[in-house]
Parts: structure tokens; sequence; C-alpha cells
């Protein structure tokens, strides 16, 4: 999933502080299951919002609204009826829903509520971490299935490097050497020869650094 | 400020708080009238809108009054209580709200008279800090 933070109720406060018509939007996908961006979380920043203005004694009011998913364009449709009402709108979906509104209700002031930070999974609940880079080029089966281009602090794909130590990352004691993992791993498995195979170097012609990146799937596309 | 009476609403286990309230009105203690008791299941059901939502009708002050960490029907309800009224009282100071405005007390089934004590300590708490909305 893609694994978001609330920004900062503050910031989000200074963003809106010139609007009195606001509608907070959420999104059922990754956000509500990183609980920062779903139904609950909708309620709890406008709950938020009016008891702020209400202390600061000024009129507000504050729309609820979350949609099945941000990134699909059938789904953005549904604020059409409703969004015009709004001076401003607050979307807690990832970086992707603020852009889909935006692109959707070019008149419409969209602001975000959440900072995204990185696609991966719940270790437990509460706790998340990074998994994927999205590369675009999937190797983890060299690596025992684990990845260290997002889990290596360097992403070496021939590690380790010497601040591996007991088995931690030197940048933090709560950073696992994911190169000890994959080690450990392969010696496990009897594959350990395999990580001395040559291999040419990657290709990150498809990963983010050749620009903004698109999909066309021809059996899908009308 | 002295004629200022706060309005609080406090949520209650019915486990032990609203035992402990029974036990309180058999020793004829008495709540004070502004402290509107929500009497819920566990206090690990309490949301962290639940704890909001009276600020935004008006309320002067918040609190939960739950079992002793050790000794929760549902094991981990009062903890899950602690934790969100932290968090809650994290909003408000982003807000600008003083976080004393919010608390979470242990009870338990027989402690009637701290029931009624811990009512007190509020309505006392909220009174020096005056109310939330200004006149």
């Amino acid at each position: 999933m893609i694994v978001a933070e609330s920004k900062p109720i503050k910031e989000l406060l200074e963003m809106v502080k010139d609007f009195n018509r606001i509608l907070v939007v959420g999104c059922k996908g990754c956000v509500t299951v990183c609980n920062v961006g779903g139904a609950k979380e909708v309620a709890i920043l406008a709950s938020s919002i009016r008891i702020s203005r209400k202390k600061m004694g000024r009129e507000i009011e504050v729309g609820e609204h979350t949609l099945e998913r941000q990134c699909d364009p059938e789904y953005v449709d549904e604020l059409k009826d409703m969004i015009g009402g709004y001076e401003a709108v607050i979307s807690i979906a990832c970086g992707v829903g603020p852009q889909f509104l935006s692109e959707r209700y070019p008149s419409s002031k969209i602001f975000p509520g959440v900072n995204t930070q990185f696609m991966g999974g719940a270790e437990e609940h509460g706790i998340w971490s990074e998994r994927c880079a999205g590369c675009g080029t999937c190797v983890v089966h060299y690596f025992g299935g684990l990845c260290p281009i997002a889990r290596c602090s360097k992403s070496l794909l021939n590690g380790p490097c010497g601040g591996s130590s007991n088995g931690k990352c030197e940048i933090s004691k709560d950073v696992e050497c994911i190169w000890d993992l994959i080690v450990r791993k392969m010696m496990e498995q009897d594959r350990l020869d395999e990580l001395i195979e040559f291999k040419p170097p990657k290709s990150w012609m498809t990963a983010r650094d050749g620009g903004p990146r698109r999909m066309i799937r021809e059996e899908l596309v009308k | 400020m002295n004629d200022f009476k706060p309005q609080i609403v406090a949520f209650c286990c019915s486990n032990c708080a609203s035992s402990a309230a029974n036990v309180a009105e058999g020793m004829k203690k008495a709540l004070p009238d502004n402290v509107k008791i929500i009497q819920i299941p566990c206090t690990g059901r309490i949301e962290i809108l639940h704890l909001l939502k009276p600020f935004e009708e008006g309320a002067d002050g918040v609190y939960v009054a739950g079992c002793q960490e050790d000794s929760c029907q549902y094991v981990s309800g009062i903890a899950k209580a602690i934790k969100r009224v932290t968090h809650v009282k994290k909003i408000l100071e982003e807000l600008s709200i003083e976080p004393d405005r919010i608390d979470v007390f242990n009870l338990s089934a027989g402690k009637g008279q701290e029931f009624v004590e811990v009512a007190y300590e509020m309505v006392n708490k909220v009174k020096e800090l005056g109310p939330f909305l200004q006149a």
C-alpha cells in the first residue's frame, strides 16, 4: 500500500485560514488501511477544524466525503455536484488524490492533508515500513525475495557494505541491514553461489530517473 | 471567573466506573450536576472522534473513567483509551487549546469515593482554565 502520515493540523489550518466553506475528502484505498485518510480521519480532521474555528469565534462549514478511490476518475466524478459549494478542498488521500481532484475540478482550490511517505506494508498494527522503490523492473528474486533497492540505505545491489554491523545498518540501530538478511536467507536456502553470479548492470530506464512514467495497456483501453 | 460552571462530559466504563458510581450513590456522595456521564461498555471503544465531539458541541472539558490497567475486563480497553486521550491532548495543543481540558482516570468498581473525587478534580481544573469558548 501507499503509506502516508497526516500533516500537522496547524499547517492545514494555516493553508485554509481564509476560507469558510471547506470540504474534507478521504479515500477508501491505501490511506484508509494505514489509518490516515479514511472516513474516520475525515471526521476527525473536520471536527478539529470546527473546534479551532469555534474557539476563534469564526463561522465555518466543513463538509465530509470519502471516495472509493481518489486515483480513479469514475469515483472522483462523485464530487461534481458538491465541490462547487466549497471554497477549499482538503484531500487526505496520497499525493495522487489532490492531483486527480485538481485536474478534474480546475476551478477548485485543492490542498493536501497528508504527507505521502512510501510503498510498504504493516509490520504490525501502527507500524509500517518501506518495501518497494517502484524501480519498474523487479529483481527481488535475485536477492532471496528481499529488495536491496528499497531497503538498503545505499540501494546497493552488491552489498553488504562496511557499515553493516550485527545485522544493523550504520545509519540507525533501528534499521536492519537488508544485505545481512539477504545473505542469511540465501545461506539457509543453500543458494549463496547465486549471489556471486555475474549479472549485467541493472537498467534504470524504467525507474523514476527517466522522467514521469505512464503505462498503457492496449487490451484495456477503450 | 468563580461563577463559571464548566460543562464536563465523562465517558465511564460500565464495568468499573459505573459500579463505582453506584457505590458512591450508596455512600450518598453526589456528582457535580455539571458533569454529564456517558456510559460505555468498555473505554477501549472510545474513538478519537468521540473525545473531540463534546468540544465541538461546546463542552469545557472531557474525561474518561476506566478500569485499572491490569484489570480491564476486555484486557486492553483502558490502555487504548489512555493512548487516545494522549493523542487528543496533542490535537488540542495543535489547536492552541489547553490539553488539560481532557484527562483519563483509572478507577475500580469499589472506588465510589474516588469516582466523585475525580469528577470534582476535573471540574476544579477546568474551572481554573476558564470557559473553552470565551464569551
